[in-house]
């Protein structure tokens, strides 16, 4: 499986948010996407989605199934946690299982994995930020999509909880998966690729995360820097680009 | 469970909890018919007269009520993205939204309807008339108003913009809703074409409003 974007661009409200923006992520890369606030990753994510219509360029997934939409075979983590007050932990996760998967799948199992099995019961309303991320997270190995756009993905999190993102991811792309994940620091993993979206990265940005994380957080590669004529927007690394 | 059922279920779980609203529309349509005869005085002919109309209009807008949280809730949440990445067809996880929406909004309202045709003077017979009037016209009250639900989705405080766009287009709808019960309860004109006519807007409803609702989210996430 391979996902593939060039010459990508996203107009919102508008306002070009990024044009000419390429990648590739084959199965088991983790690729991460860079910029500063505004730069348009999480639009980037949207786009790939499909929640924001393509503007300009392409996307292509080789290998993946024909008749679904790229949206319709991966998961989005995005800012908002899809989670409903009034219902149960359990409630919650059952019904985004019943409504993204295709049949009966096992919760008691992804619900203990993200430490929230002995809130099942409790309603979403209660849930504090880091536990309702864990919850929406808890989606992801619920239902088997192949590939995942993280946007954040650890933010909210402690330690313990970011470390055992960081295994999900691993395992994910240990079974063939594709992560796209756009970040501020460290993923805990490194990544196959950086896609960098708006201007050079400036010093401050990309260095280091700052830890957190107990154990096994590695600074990802950084990939060699490109800055392209405009300005406007680079691309990173990767040996197709 | 499929994806539609769980749907379903979801949103009138939610419906029916803390917050959710299912009787926020039947408690506004006692409220308003209840108040009518004191507003009118005792005249019996006449609430019999404009009760069936009084009913149908208080059911109009008790159903339009909850209707702007319908796809808003879900936007807010970002649960729509979720829904819109799902593999069911957006048209008909629209329309079970609809279908759980009338559940929990709809069908109340036409429980209701008999204690307070009392109130305005119905007798037997008319009451039959308008609560199979109601149970035949509230679901096109519904899947008329997803249209402007969806296409308010993004708007914070979207609810009287739903009602300016929603009540136009069931104007039909009440005209030969109150026309079928009236036929029963004052007018010598037949029951049955009124009736049929409903029944074919709802039907008309049942069809259009969730292509057109689904289409406008599509339009509007972008």
């Amino acid at each position: 499986m391979r996902l593939t974007a060039s010459n990508l661009a996203c107009r919102r409200g508008g306002r070009e948010v990024f044009a000419g923006v390429s990648f590739s992520a084959a199965s088991g890369e983790l690729l991460a996407i860079r910029g500063r606030n505004g730069a348009g990753k999480s639009s980037l994510l949207r786009t790939v989605v499909g929640l924001v219509r393509v503007a300009g360029g392409q996307l292509a997934l080789e290998a993946g199934d024909p008749e679904l939409t790229i949206g319709e075979q991966a998961h989005y983590l995005g800012h908002q946690d899809a989670l409903k007050p009034s219902l149960s932990v359990r409630e919650n996760l059952q019904f985004w299982a019943d409504f993204l998967g295709t049949g009966a799948a096992a919760i008691g199992e992804p619900l203990a994995k993200v430490g929230l099995d002995t809130l099942a019961d409790l309603p979403a309303a209660y849930l504090s930020a880091g536990q309702r991320r864990r919850l929406s997270i808890a989606r992801l190995l619920v239902v088997t999509r192949p590939i995942w756009l993280l946007d954040e993905p650890l933010s909210a999190l402690d330690a313990a909880a970011q470390q055992s993102l960081t295994d999900f991811m691993r395992t994910h792309l240990a079974a063939g998966g594709v992560i796209l994940a756009a970040t501020h620091g460290g993923l805990g993993l490194p990544a196959a690729r950086e896609v960098w979206l708006g201007q050079a990265p400036s010093p401050l940005a990309g260095e280091g995360w700052g830890g957190g994380s107990g154990a096994g957080a590695t600074t990802s590669t950084p990939a060699p820097r490109l800055a392209t004529p405009s300005g406007r927007s680079q691309r990173e690394g990767g040996e197709e680009s | 469970m499929t994806a539609l059922a769980a749907m379903l279920v979801r949103d009138m779980r939610i419906a029916v909890r803390v917050g959710g609203g299912a009787l926020m529309g039947v408690l506004f349509f006692l409220v308003v018919a209840a108040m009518v005869p004191f507003a009118l005085g005792p005249d019996l002919e006449l609430l019999k007269r404009i009760g069936p109309a009084i009913l149908w209009l208080a059911a109009l807008l008790a159903s339009l009520l909850a209707l702007d949280r319908l796809f808003a809730a879900d936007h807010e949440d970002g649960s729509l993205d979720l829904i819109l990445m799902g593999r069911a067809p957006l048209e008909l996880v629209v329309a079970i939204k609809g279908v759980a929406h009338w559940l929990t909004t709809g069908l109340p309202l036409v429980v209701a309807a008999p204690i307070i045709g009392l109130f305005l003077n119905l007798d037997g017979r008319a009451e039959a008339a308008l609560v199979l009037t109601l149970l035949v016209g509230t679901p096109a009250l519904t899947f008329i108003g997803l249209i402007g639900a969806a296409i308010a989705v993004t708007l914070h405080r979207g609810g009287l913009l739903v009602a300016v766009l929603v009540l136009p287009l069931t104007v039909p709808v009440l005209i030969f809703g109150v026309a079928a019960a009236n036929a029963v309860s004052s007018g010598p004109a037949p029951f049955g074409t009124p009736f049929t006519i409903l029944c074919a807007l709802t039907l008309a409803s049942l069809v259009v409003g969730p292509f057109a609702a689904a289409a406008a989210l599509r339009q509007e996430m972008e």
